[in-house]
């Protein structure tokens, strides 16, 4: 059904964040036509009345919605790349 | 053998509680055995021996004041770096979390810690859990005790060659298609990936949520239930944990394997098992017999579409909790980009490796507009008929067995340019994730010198059978007590 072609690769990376190098559009495509072509046996299976699944979870439950300790803001800038202050700081996202 | 490294974390635990042994003591000659033989065999990508022998003075501490209900006193423990631990690197085996350390502890941990264990190590490990083999890993290349030109399996290679290699008795791995239960049978150890929620998620670097669980590696069954039932139970920071409490599998042990029936699917074995592996387990289903067992033959029709279904979920998954790797919280971030959108693409492409990267597109794709029906859709209806095909399974067996893979320890390099070789490898394993159904790898024999794993899968929630039919059997068998050649010491 797909055959995914360097065209694919590019539009799904953008979707995806991931900058490719050429050589890794060309392998990625041939490999994901490779793997979507072996996936495509499940596609002859009539699952018209069969309900999906989504997990194999049996019995969670909700907690109570009630405030806890959460995590010290220091602690969870200090992994940051560029904190700053009280926030994580990052390149222009709008314009330019 | 008289080495403290050649013991079971049960008799650790039996001599540090009596004060026979100090847990300071087995740390040492843990820490010693891995200064030996870890350059054989490259299992772990953190060692800490200051902090695991302050844990361990602590636990010395405890039994002198009085403390006798620490199940697993002193035993040491290696974890795989996917799990997390306060202020110890966690890397999951990419350059993307090069030098994060987390700011908490996973839940599994804090368990096995406070039942006495003592972590003494990060374990290598495919990059963030995908792969077959560890050589996903972008530090180093773990090595298979029993043929060091050879893969340990994955992706939690490095606890199952650290188990392998006696540098520790048990080790914590992650299982999403049989991460646990493959590199158990390629090293010659046991493997048990528990049922999806029986073990809290807290502080586990998420791969495929729905499939992800963590579990033991050790070299018997009986040090698998003991560390199982310091492992379970409900956790509140785990919203998928099962409101259940840790089973004390001891008592199951002693019942045996009398009674039990063993279901076969020999339709789904047909084709591809390796005549040695086969072998093996045709004589480890008539040494159950002889125990007591009752073999019958099972179907599972839908079976022979797991590694399909499984590579659309998982990658699906994956595709969604990789999107946290923007290099704004944590992790990697190139330098000198102007704005966010190419920030978050560089990073990306120099963070993650191939496999990473290519289960990312993949999972994107299977969920993108035209194609989500398709793919992702019919993915989870099979995934049903795969449950349903168990649910039926087990109306006539307590357990399914397979053999855990369809052959022994492939070379290193032999199917890493081929991403779809590497995924039917795990034929056998991924069908228990996606019904969330606990499975049990114990070592069976071997082919060619390379250990061959037994595959025991159960009903939800009923590890207590497996654990009796592997416990029985490794009594009956020396299969686990084999001590890989170059490593003797």
């Amino acid at each position: 059904m797909a055959k995914v072609t360097t065209d694919t690769v590019d539009h799904v990376a953008r979707l995806a964040h991931v900058s490719l190098t050429p050589e890794e559009r060309t392998m990625f495509a041939r490999q994901l036509d490779d793997i979507l072509a072996y996936a495509e046996s499940i596609q002859s299976l009539d699952t018209a009345s069969v309900p999906p699944m989504s997990h194999a979870g049996t019995d969670e439950a909700f907690r109570e919605d009630v405030a806890g300790d959460s995590l010290d803001r220091g602690r969870a800038l200090a992994a940051a790349p560029d904190p700053a202050d009280r926030l994580f700081r990052v390149p222009r996202a709008l314009g330019g | 053998m008289s080495f403290l490294w050649s013991l079971s974390a049960s008799e650790i635990a039996g001599r540090v509680r009596s004060r026979a042994l100090s847990a300071e003591e087995v740390t040492r000659a843990h820490l010693d055995r891995i200064a030996a033989v870890e350059p054989k065999v490259d299992a772990f990508l953190h060692i800490f021996p200051d902090r695991a022998l302050a844990t361990a003075r602590e636990v010395d501490k405890a039994l002198a004041a009085g403390r006798s209900d620490l199940p697993l006193a002193g035993v040491p423990v290696a974890v795989k770096d996917v799990l997390d631990i306060d202020g110890i690197p966690t890397t999951c085996g990419s350059r993307m979390l090069e030098g994060y350390r987390p700011p908490f502890t996973a839940t599994a941990v804090k368990r096995l810690e406070a039942a006495g264990a003592v972590p003494l190590g990060k374990t290598n490990m495919d990059e963030f859990a995908m792969g077959s083999s560890t050589e996903n890993s972008a530090y180093k290349k773990t090595r298979n005790p029993w043929d060091p030109t050879r893969v340990p399996g994955g992706s939690s290679g490095g606890s199952a060659a650290a188990v392998a290699a006696r540098m520790t008795p048990i080790a914590l791995g992650t299982d999403t298609g049989g991460s646990i239960r493959q590199p158990a049978a390629l090293c010659g150890v046991v493997g048990l990936k528990p049922t999806y929620g029986r073990v809290s998620r807290y502080g586990l670097v998420a791969f495929a949520s729905s499939l992800d669980q963590i579990g033991p590696f050790s070299r018997t069954t009986e040090d698998a239930a003991l560390v199982a039932s310091a492992l379970f139970g409900a956790d509140p920071s785990d919203a998928t944990s099962a409101r259940r409490g840790a089973p004390d599998f001891a008592q199951d042990l002693a019942c045996g394997a009398a009674g039990l029936r063993v279901g076969v699917p020999w339709t789904f074995l047909e084709k591809g098992v390796d005549a040695g592996v086969m072998d093996s387990f045709r004589s480890a289903l008539a040494e159950l017999e002889r125990l007591g067992a009752h073999v019958v033959d099972v179907t599972l029709p839908h079976a022979h579409h797991a590694i399909a279904t499984y590579y659309i979920v998982a990658t699906a998954e994956a595709s969604s909790n990789l999107a946290r790797y923007d290099g704004v919280r944590y992790g990697l971030r190139t330098p000198g980009n102007h704005d966010l959108r190419h920030m978050y693409g560089e990073s990306r492409d120099q963070g993650f490796g191939a496999e990473v990267k290519r289960r990312i597109i993949l999972g994107t794709f299977v969920l993108s507009s035209g194609y989500y029906d398709a793919y992702y859709l019919q993915a989870q209806k099979v995934r049903t008929l795969i449950r349903r095909d168990f649910d039926a399974a087990f109306a006539t067996c307590d357990a399914v067995a397979t053999p855990t893979t369809p052959g022994t320890a492939f070379r290193l390099g032999e199917k890493t340019d081929d991403p779809l070789q590497m995924y039917l490898a795990d034929i056998f394993t991924v069908p228990a994730n996606l019904a969330g159904i606990p499975g049990l790898s114990i070592p069976c024999g071997f082919s060619g010198g390379l250990p061959v794993g037994l595959q025991l899968l159960g009903r939800p929630f009923d590890e207590a059978s497996l654990l009796r039919l592997g416990h029985a059997f490794e009594r009956a068998t020396p299969h686990h007590e084999a001590l890989p050649p170059s490593l003797g010491d």
